[in-house]
């Protein structure tokens, strides 16, 4: 099968890889750049565990083809935090029990911050309607809310 | 061994806590907001192969033949493996049914049953490889209801299979026919027939439920290696890495102690992951090809090929007098468990009525096979199924008798000292007070908003101890590591370490937990039953104790004093009296350092069979608004509240509880497997096997009540499997009051909820 060499651009670092055509940018980040950090828990788009930032737009990195990532700025998980200053969101996950096993995590965090990005000061239901596209089953979702509100908050010195 | 903790945990009420019953960040949290947890699916290893594997297409059919020879030609394929390829074992005995469970052998017995396996160097080439496998079925009818599946008639999946517990008092069941029915069990107390003629009110009430889905985000993933002298390395997401080990032992005939399994963070598991289903497929894999084999499932696997909960039917019966009490209770419950036993549906007659002190109960239960995937755990396996139906009787019956829904649960509530129908007589617990604390909540107290219903339901759950095995070090400089083989599934490292440094006096960031592989530790059982927590509690604070006796002995013989002149108190060695001598206290760091220029390695072990769970009780509150044009129910306001002994960390015990009611939730109002007339599954991935997402749901409220259990050293219960077992009751009976009909079948989704409405208004 035929590779298609690609170069692209994930937190701020240059990589290039030989993808072949059936690989999706989620393969390219865990497989190829040994990115694990974003997670895969249904490769249809259905869980958002996979979220990543392309050229600022939010979406799963799943549904997206590899060939497809020529060129693109890729957020992840992975730049989330600079050096060992988490981002506000990354803080407010840990101290207000945000999180329970953490598989869904990485994706809330980069779906979040794509939210706060936008809307610097979302209502809980913009939160709730916004984070719809990111499945948790273990919180029921309140704590990780209110995390997400907490930090938001905080970002915006209030 | 004896063990005094067991017997006298030194709980005391009014004991000074500095650490418990706070919410410290979790050790394990940094790794994971920063994408740094290492989950199953993370591990690459050099020279590593793709495993996929081939499943069936049919729910039932005989394998006539496998000819792989194609596949394995294909350049790139290093193994191919089929059922025999594993060790024969005989069908219908517990390793039997599990290998071929794993991978099928005489037949396949539902759609997505594994019957073969490929490693290849991509998972192109893996996948290319399996459609050269050819496999000749014969096809077989199949059955998936579970109440046809009972009938004599019914496709039979064993031929060899008679009903354990048949009775000729029973019809339904025969010992002398081939039947799918595995196991009648019967299980009551009191004279039922006599107790039903003193009631003033009877309900009856046939409910239905379907198989839900424990819908963890992490699909099943592992990577088995082989060494050349055949030593097992196994890393995997899993509940119980011991029962992993063991089972694989039983099953590959390999000593354990050649098996060696480390658990990787756990994507979710509630209950799903206590079962092994790749993991020796891979295993036989990296041995045939010698090299490391990595499987990992897609979504669609995971749905077609690991376990659901149970699929229901259940009929029950209660009695009150005008005054509420409760004379008589009956049931007779079916559950539906896959292709073998395993759904362990005796929890559901145990428990169902349990919280109720009821003097005349009978329950006949079946346990019935089925053209499905295999029955796995989910929190409270069995009971919140069958809760659904008690609860709404108990509604109705408080609504016949014009009693409040509080009050009549309150009078008929058990007590410390009760005894339950399967024999246990419980010590302290906290029913009566989560009731109470129930009716004085907030939302109890305020009015049903217009156009909603209200519905409330409470549930029992055992909670369990069992085998535990745990190490504690004390490194030079005063800090200290715990070595721990119980699953973490939501946080259990942090509150462990929490007791371990409220014991010690020490801060819990001197305390590390570490998940241990099965090399380092004596067995563990699976973490599940709302266990973890509560037993480590047990075994490490036990440690704990034996460390500090150790460090109270090095004390005394540096000071030169006997041992019982040094007391221990907040971290520090003290003389235990003036006329001991006057010595400056000496800190556990202060021992520690001299760890090599006393004695050497200050470190303990406790290994026990941990007894002394306290029951769990709980009461949920629920809103409910419906759209009866569109049947879809919206959950407006949700309390829980729930006895926890002792919050150790407050935040996860609230965490556990809204993640149990936002499952229940799930499991009410939309989440079903749903087969075609040709046995498979049509709703395999999560666009149309539809769980909760944010905006489905609302803040969930949590009361914590605290009623100690005295056979802990900090006086916890579990509280992982109570907060799912009220929620499908609570919302139906709240359904109810909305719409004037109670639903008595899950889930409540939108089309049968219009069905219902329909039915009501044609019968007005």
């Amino acid at each position: 099968m035929k590779k298609h060499h690609i170069t692209l651009n994930v937190n701020g670092d240059e990589y290039d890889a030989l993808v072949e055509p059936q690989q999706s940018l989620l393969d390219v980040l865990r497989d190829k750049l040994m990115l694990t950090g974003t997670k895969e828990g249904c490769a249809t788009g259905d869980c958002g565990a996979c979220s990543v930032i392309v050229d600022g737009v939010l979406q799963c990195a799943c549904l997206m083809l590899g060939v497809e990532a020529q060129g693109v700025h890729v957020e992840t998980i992975e730049g989330m935090a600079q050096g060992s200053d988490l981002h506000p969101l990354q803080k407010a996950f840990l101290e207000f029990n945000g999180l329970q096993c953490g598989i869904c995590t990485p994706g809330v965090l980069v779906a979040a911050k794509a939210l706060l990005e936008r809307n610097p000061d979302p209502t809980e239901t913009e939160v709730r309607y916004w984070l719809a596209g990111n499945l948790c089953r273990c919180t029921g979702y309140d704590k990780l809310i209110q995390s997400v509100l907490i930090a938001a908050k905080e970002m915006r010195g209030a | 061994m004896a063990h005094d903790i067991l017997e006298n945990s030194g709980f005391a009420a009014d004991r000074k806590l500095n650490i418990v019953g706070t919410s410290p960040i979790k050790h394990d949290g940094w790794d994971k907001v920063t994408g740094a947890a290492k989950f199953s699916s993370d591990l690459i290893l050099p020279g590593m192969l793709v495993g996929k594997i081939l499943r069936s297409p049919h729910p039932h059919a005989v394998i006539k033949s496998i000819d792989t020879s194609e596949a394995e030609k294909l350049a790139g394929v290093k193994a191919v493996v089929t059922g025999a390829d594993f060790p024969k074992i005989k069908e219908g005995t517990p390793y039997g049914d599990m290998t071929r469970m794993v991978m099928a052998q005489e037949k396949v017995y539902h759609e997505g049953h594994p019957v073969a396996a490929v490693a290849a160097t991509s998972e192109a080439v893996a996948k290319k490889a399996l459609k050269l496998i050819k496999v000749d079925y014969e096809v077989l009818p199949h059955v998936i209801d579970p109440v046809a599946a009972m009938q004599p008639d019914a496709p039979i999946l064993h031929s060899y299979m008679r009903t354990k517990g048949a009775t000729p008092n029973d019809p339904k069941v025969s010992a002398d026919r081939p039947s799918n029915i595995v196991e009648r069990y019967e299980l009551g107390v009191g004279d039922v027939d006599a107790a039903f003629k003193e009631a003033d009110v009877i309900v009856e009430r046939t409910f239905d439920t379907k198989p839900m889905h424990q819908g963890y985000i992490e699909p099943q993933s592992c990577v088995a290696t082989c060494s050349e002298e055949g030593e097992i390395e196994l890393w995997c997401c899993t509940q119980a890495p011991f029962v992993y080990r063991d089972r694989l032992s039983e099953i590959l005939k390999v000593d354990g102690s050649k098996i060696k399994v480390q658990q990787s963070e756990l994507g979710g598991g509630f209950g799903g992951k206590t079962a092994f289903y790749a993991e020796p497929v891979a295993i036989q894999l990296a041995r045939k090809a010698r090299r490391p084999v990595k499987i990992t499932f897609t979504r669609s696997e995971v749905f077609r090929g690991t376990g659901p909960v149970s699929g229901t039917q259940s009929r029950i019966k209660i009695g009150c007098k005008k005054d509420g009490t409760i004379t008589a209770a009956e049931a007779e419950l079916i559950f539906q468990t896959g292709p073998y036993s395993g759904s362990a549906f005796t929890n559901a007659p145990q428990a169902m009525f349990t919280r109720y002190d009821l003097k005349n109960v009978r329950t006949v239960s079946y346990e019935v096979v089925s053209n499905r995937p295999k029955v796995a755990s989910f929190r409270a396996p069995c009971v919140p199924q069958v809760v659904f139906g008690v609860e709404g009787i108990m509604s109705e019956l408080a609504n016949k008798i014009g009693m409040d829904q509080i009050d009549f649960r309150r009078k008929n509530a058990m007590a410390d000292g009760a005894k339950t129908i399967y024999a246990e007589t419980f010590g302290k617990i906290g029913f009566i007070e989560t009731l109470e604390a129930a009716k004085a909540c907030d939302h109890y107290l305020s009015p049903v908003p217009k156009g909603q219903g209200r519905g409330i339901s409470t549930g029992f759950w055992f909670n369990r101890g069992g085998e535990t095995s745990s190490t504690l070090n004390v490194a030079p400089d005063g800090s200290v590591t715990i070595t721990i083989g119980t699953a973490d599934v939501a946080g259990s490292r942090i509150s462990i370490s929490m007791m371990v440094a409220e014991e010690l006096g020490i801060p819990v960031d001197k305390v590390r937990a570490v998940l241990a592989d099965t090399h380092q530790l004596g067995f563990n059982r699976v973490t599940a039953g709302s266990r973890t927590t509560f037993s480590q509690g047990v075994v490490l604070v036990d440690c704990a104790r034996k460390v500090i006796k150790e460090m109270a002995g090095r004390a005394a013989r540096i000071w030169n004093v006997p041992e019982e002149g040094v007391e221990f108190s907040n971290g520090s060695f003290r003389p235990a009296g003036a006329n001991v001598g006057e010595f400056q206290p000496l800190t556990i760091a202060d021992i520690a350092k001299k760890t090599t220029s006393t004695e050497g390695a200050i470190a303990a072990r406790s290994d026990m069979n941990v007894t002394g769970a306290g029951p769990g009780f709980g009461c949920h509150i629920v809103d409910v608004a419906v759209d009866e044009e569109t049947g879809a129910v919206e959950i407006k306001r949700y309390t829980v509240v729930e006895d926890a002994g002792k919050a150790i960390h407050p935040l996860q015990v609230e965490g556990q509880f809204q993640g149990g009611a936002v499952q229940g939730i799930g499991w009410a109002l939309n989440e079903e497997y749903i087969f075609g007339e040709d046995g498979k599954m049509q709703n395999p991935g999560f666009l149309d096997y539809r769980m909760p997402v944010a905006s489905d749901v609302p803040n969930i409220d949590t009361v914590i009540v605290e009623v100690p259990n005295p056979r802990h050293p900090f006086g916890l219960r579990g509280v992982g499997e109570v907060p799912v077992v009220p929620t499908m009751a609570a919302i139906a009976n709240a359904i109810g009051n909305c719409i004037g009909v109670r639903p008595q079948s899950l889930p409540m989704s939108p089309p049968r909820m219009l069905q219902w409405i329909k039915e009501r208004d044609a019968a007005k």
